[in-house]
Order: structure tokens, then sequence, then C-alpha cells
């Protein structure tokens, strides 16, 4: 059960890109075309799912205060958090190596699909966010923070994909031209970030016996936002 | 300008208008939007920036020949989070409160795109003081879009700037609230960002047509 609800919980109420606005450059970058965004998106989800758990590790037995009892009595009161980032980035960018190399050995067909997009991820903000926001919400356990890292990743693919799809679509339409490209980019994900607020009542609304119906109905009803979203982008481009 | 040949002065200027990194060159949005609902954290977050792009395009520029190409992301990624760490620091001894306002996002400077973008094309490429005077340069642009996102939202969201009243008091109805003006605190909330900064491409190629994309 905690593993659901954090999974859905970082998936729509604290989507990295909507609630966070993290790894914005490459979501405005590379979403041009669904293809390459799905590319990109499931390169996210990989590498999050395989450095969340590891920086969780590192923090738990080297960063935290304390955490270095492990090694005897005399290291209990040392507190190495100060080093988190350069250790969190550093794991990051040698996971991604290691994947890359990994992945074009084992499997050149997945490689030939993801690999030009792992460079790019190591400069991701969602990577390294992750893994921050796992050091600062105190996630408890290491299954957790998996679920946490898969969870954050496919709430990027989501985001990433949604918007690719409209952005093929908003070609057809009437934009402003000073508008046109990146400025509507950015409007459309404000009002898809303002749809995704609507998920905040998911998990924290009432009481433990809360119907199941209601919490359904809730997650159908901003279904049916986003599709309304993107209905009006249909719309726009029927109306032309 | 006695110090600055006109080159250098361009270096310095482009990035505020033309050649902006937020609104033109798409780099360093990750962190930029999520910390403006307050004029102050927008300040000090432009200046931490300021801070790590300046320093980190110096040391960059001046390692530039023997940094070996196939591993120079790792190098480069070493060099920035060293600078953050000190900001951090500092912030935390100084200014903690705002440093938990900031939370993540200052260790977020580490894959601002910004930096990586100035260190891949610039630093990589010329010598210190100019790529130190580039890293002032974008850092202001990059500065200068926070300030006026942050600075329309604190004022539309709450009626402050940099926390004092500057719309009068809305409990005891004074100044604007007297006549029935009311907060919109959906500024205050993360989307409005977006769409705020969405209002600074708009209104910047309306006044240049030569920035306009075709889609």
């Amino acid at each position: 059960m905690e593993h659901l609800e954090l999974f859905l919980k970082s998936i729509f109420i604290d989507n990295m890109v909507f609630a966070t606005f993290l790894g914005m450059c490459s979501y405005l970058a590379v979403s041009k075309k669904v293809s390459t965004a799905v590319g990109l998106g499931a390169a996210v989800i990989f590498v999050l799912a395989i450095t969340v758990p590891l920086n969780w590790l590192l923090d738990q037995y080297l960063l935290q205060p304390g955490a270095l009892k492990w090694l005897g009595a005399e290291y209990a009161d040392y507190d190495l958090s100060f080093l988190s980032f350069i250790m969190f980035i550093a794991t990051i960018a040698t996971m991604v190596q290691l994947v890359e190399i990994v992945v074009e050995k084992f499997s050149p067909s997945l490689y030939n699909s993801l690999g030009i997009f792992l460079p790019l991820i190591a400069v991701n903000c969602a990577i390294l966010g992750g893994s921050l926001f796992m050091q600062s919400r105190e996630i408890p356990s290491l299954g957790l923070a998996t679920t946490y890292g898969v969870g954050s990743g496919i709430g990027w693919f989501l985001a990433i994909l949604a918007i690719a799809a409209i952005r093929e679509k908003i070609r057809y339409s009437n934009v402003p031209p000073a508008l046109r490209g990146l400025g509507i980019t950015f409007i459309i994900t404000g009002l898809m970030a303002i749809g995704f607020m609507s998920f905040g009542g998911m998990l924290t609304g009432g009481d433990d016996e809360a119907p199941k119906e209601a919490k359904t109905a809730k997650v159908e009803a901003s279904k049916a936002e986003l599709e309304n979203n993107k209905e009006i982008a249909n719309n726009i481009k029927v109306t032309e | 300008m006695g110090l600055l040949s006109k080159k250098d002065t361009k270096l310095i200027t482009d990035p505020l208008a033309d050649n902006n990194p937020i609104t033109i060159q798409v780099l360093g949005i990750c962190s930029a939007l999520a910390i403006t609902a307050e004029l102050k954290a927008s300040i000090v977050m432009s200046i931490s920036v300021l801070f790590v792009l300046g320093f980190g395009n110096v040391i960059i520029s001046l390692m530039r020949n023997i940094i070996p190409s196939k591993i120079r992301i790792i190098v480069q990624l070493t060099v920035v989070a060293a600078l953050v760490i000190i900001v951090d620091q500092v912030l935390k001894a100084f200014a903690y409160e705002l440093s938990k306002t900031l939370s993540v996002f200052i260790g977020l400077i580490i894959t601002n795109c910004i930096i990586m973008g100035r260190f891949e094309a610039f630093a990589l490429a010329n010598g210190p003081w100019k790529s130190f005077l580039d890293g002032i340069g974008n850092s202001l642009g990059y500065g200068v879009i926070l300030i006026i996102v942050g600075f329309f939202r604190e004022l539309f969201g709450s009626g402050t700037l940099l926390g004092f009243p500057v719309l009068g008091d809305p409990i005891a109805k004074t100044g604007l609230y007297s006549i029935g003006y009311e907060n919109n605190g959906f500024m205050l909330l993360s989307p409005m960002a977006l769409i705020v900064v969405g209002i600074i491409i708009w209104v910047q190629r309306s006044r240049n047509k030569a920035l306009v994309e075709d889609h």
C-alpha cells in the first residue's frame, strides 16, 4: 500500500515537470516529435530507477549525520552531508556512462534507440532532482526509494509524451507569430500543470474508509481534463 | 569603458536581450521557474548562478587544454558541484531561512543547463578573461528574467515586494484594497511561472521580429 501510494504520488501529484519544473531543458528541447520524446522518456525512467536507490544507499551509509556508525563508534558523529551534491552527481555521471557501455554491449537495438539520449541525461535536472528530493523527503527504505525513482521517471515520461503529442498537432493551428514555438509551449505546459494540480486531492482527501469510487472518479475527472486540453488543441486545428 | 573593449562589452550585453539564455537559448529553465514566487529568492538565486557561472567559466577555461574530451562532462560536473557546495554552505551559514525556501534548487544549479551550455559553447574555446565576461553576461541575462518573473508574481500574488507591503494592507483594507482589489493567489502557484515566462517571450518576440520561429 505504501509503495502504491508513493508510486501514484510521484507520478501525478509531485510530477517532476508540472509540480517542480525539473528536467525542463530537455523537456522543451526534445519534445518536437513523439518518437524522440518516447526514447528520452524511457531513458529517464531507466536511469532514475538505477540512480535513486544507489544514491539512497550512499546517503544512508556515507553522507547522513551519523551514517558512518558502521565503521566504528568513533565515526558516529561525522556529518558528511555537505558532500552530497558532488557524490550524487558523480554517481549519476558514472552510472550513465556505465549504463551506456552495458547497453551497447548487450542490447544493440536498445542502444540504437536510447543511445543518443544517454549522454544528455547526465545533465538532466530531473535525475539529480530525483536524488535530492529523495534525500530531503527522507524516504525510509531502499524499496521505497526504487519505487520513487521509477514513479518519478514515469511521471516525466508522461509529461514529455503529452507535450510532444500536443506540439505535433499545434503546428497546424494559427498561433500568433511571436508566440510560435517556444512561447506557446510554455503556456501549454502551464495549462497542463494547472490540470495536474487537480490530482492533488487524490491521496490526501478523505479518511481511510473513503470509498474507492470517489478516488477513481477523481482520476477520471482529471483524465477528462487532460483529454479536454488535447481536444481544445484539436478544435483549434479543426476551426483552422 | 576603458577596461573593456567593444567586443568584451558585447559579451556582457548580448545575453541580456537578443541572446538571452532563458527566452532565446532555452537554457536553465529547470531551476528558474520553481523559485520565483518571491522576489528575494529570485535575487539570491541569480547571485548564486552569477558566482557559479563566472568562476566555473574561468576554471574550465584555464583547464581547457588539459581536459581529455572524453571525460569532460564529468570534469565539468565536478567543478560546478564544488562551486555549488560553496554557495550552499555560505547560504546555510548566513541565510538559513532562505536556504530552506530554495531547498534542493541550489543543488540543482549543478545541472542547470546554462552552466553546462556555456562551458561547452564558450569556456572550452576561449581564454579565461573572455570566459569570465561571458559567464557574467549570461548569468545577468538569466537573473533579469528571474527578477522580472519574481517581481510580477510577488506583486500580484501577495501584494508585497521583497516582503514589504506595497499595495496596502489586505486585512485592514487600506491602499488599493480599500477599493476592492484582491490578491491573485493563483500567481503564487507554480503553473503561473510558466505562463509569465511565456508572456515575456511573447512580448520580446513581438518587439523583435527577427526572433520569431516558424513552429
